[in-house]
């Protein structure tokens, strides 16, 4: 009776809480009457608009999310001083661009989202399309000789992760 | 020292928008023109905050975010518009 | 005291540094490269990387010279969440103004790619 309560009050705890957060942020200030503000929005907010998301993202292991997040960062940075040497000194006609097709683990649309732009920020690759059937994604690579170890590469580094946390 | 590197920062995302204002115009395809104006949009939010470094203000804080927010709407529009012939089915 | 205002100006020279670089690596790549494919690659990474850093300058500069603000924060997750999305776009178009995509790879099973199914 009260998780039905609590799920109708609040149908999105995760999406209220960012409500708040991004609302102190925007006021750039963190008093008492700012965070009750930002509170009463992130309740009426998600109520109000619960009708257009039904469900909830199911995520088993929240905490990985971090680390995730940690290895994401970490090869944003790298991968980018490696495109910019690329960009920079490597003549048009030595790069070699490669289609690269990864056929998907990952299910749930929120995962293979996630997945498409972890693929889009770390430099080196693009992911441009996914199958009609969505169990496979289309990547560009920017020089890629070897398109097999581009492909185990993202299945292991980040889809492996993904599978961990959602699944 | 920092008023240095802030110029000089100017002067690069400055050079930045020119080229990328150069593929702009060149073209060839609409895709190249549209991811132009994307990086015309970034850069554009980059000379933002930049300004509102060397002039020690706040003010121009809000204006980054909008054009950050419209820049990325514009974007998808256009991406549209290009894919589907029509933007709100 | 003097000393921290001295570290946080060298990071923030830095910071705006790699911030600068990036951004016009970015455009640079832009037209240098000579597909349009590869074209994507440098401006909606670099570009990203180069304002996020020239954003966390704007942060330290706020906390050492001025009153303290957090709102950076906000563009720099705005724009790390929509540069996935708006590269994907473009890419859509370029793959619909290819009209069948005869060079790219087929998926693995019998479906086509979504930007040339019917719906």
């Amino acid at each position: 009776m009260s998780r039905r309560l609590t799920r109708k009050l609040l149908p999105h705890p995760m999406l209220s809480t960012l409500l708040v957060v991004v609302w102190c942020l925007l006021i750039n200030d963190l008093t008492l009457g700012t965070v009750v503000f930002g509170a009463i929005l992130g309740i009426l907010i998600p109520i109000s608009t619960a009708a257009y998301w039904p469900d909830r993202p199911r995520i088993t292991h929240p905490w990985r999310l971090i680390s995730y997040a940690m290895v994401v960062i970490w090869d944003i940075l790298v991968a980018n001083v490696q495109v910019a040497m690329i960009v920079l000194f490597k003549p048009n006609a030595a790069m070699s661009p490669n289609w690269v097709v990864i056929p998907l683990d990952l299910r749930t649309p929120e995962a293979i989202t996630l997945l498409a732009g972890t693929i889009t920020l770390t430099p080196g690759t693009v992911s441009t399309d996914l199958s009609a059937d969505g169990r496979a994604l289309l990547v560009h690579a920017l020089d890629a000789p070897d398109p097999e170890a581009v492909r185990d590469e993202i299945k292991t580094r980040y889809e492996r992760r993904l599978k961990e946390i959602f699944e | 020292m920092i008023d240095t590197v802030l110029y000089g920062a100017i002067g690069a995302v400055g050079l930045a928008q020119l080229l990328a204002m150069a593929r702009l115009v060149r073209g060839p395809h609409t895709g190249d023109r549209i991811l132009a104006l994307d990086t015309m949009v970034i850069n554009a939010i980059g000379l933002i905050i930049l300004l509102g470094m060397i002039l020690g203000t706040q003010i121009y804080f809000e204006s980054a975010l909008i054009f950050a927010m419209l820049g990325f709407v514009s974007t998808v529009a256009l991406a549209r518009f290009v894919l589907r012939g029509d933007i709100i089915e | 005291m003097t000393d921290i205002l001295f570290l946080a100006e060298i990071l923030v020279a830095v910071l705006l540094v790699i911030g600068a670089v990036f951004t016009l690596v970015g455009s640079y790549g832009l037209v240098k490269l000579d597909q349009p494919m590869k074209r994507l690659h440098a401006p909606t990474k670099a570009s990203t990387l180069g304002v996020g850093s020239l954003l966390l300058a704007s942060i330290v500069h706020a906390f050492a010279f001025g009153e303290g603000s957090l709102h950076e924060l906000l563009v720099m997750a705005f724009l790390f969440v929509t540069a996935p999305i708006s590269g994907n776009f473009i890419a859509k178009v370029h793959l619909h103004l290819q009209r069948g995509g005869k060079e790219l790879p087929p998926p693995p099973s019998e479906e086509r790619w979504a930007t040339y199914s019917e719906h």
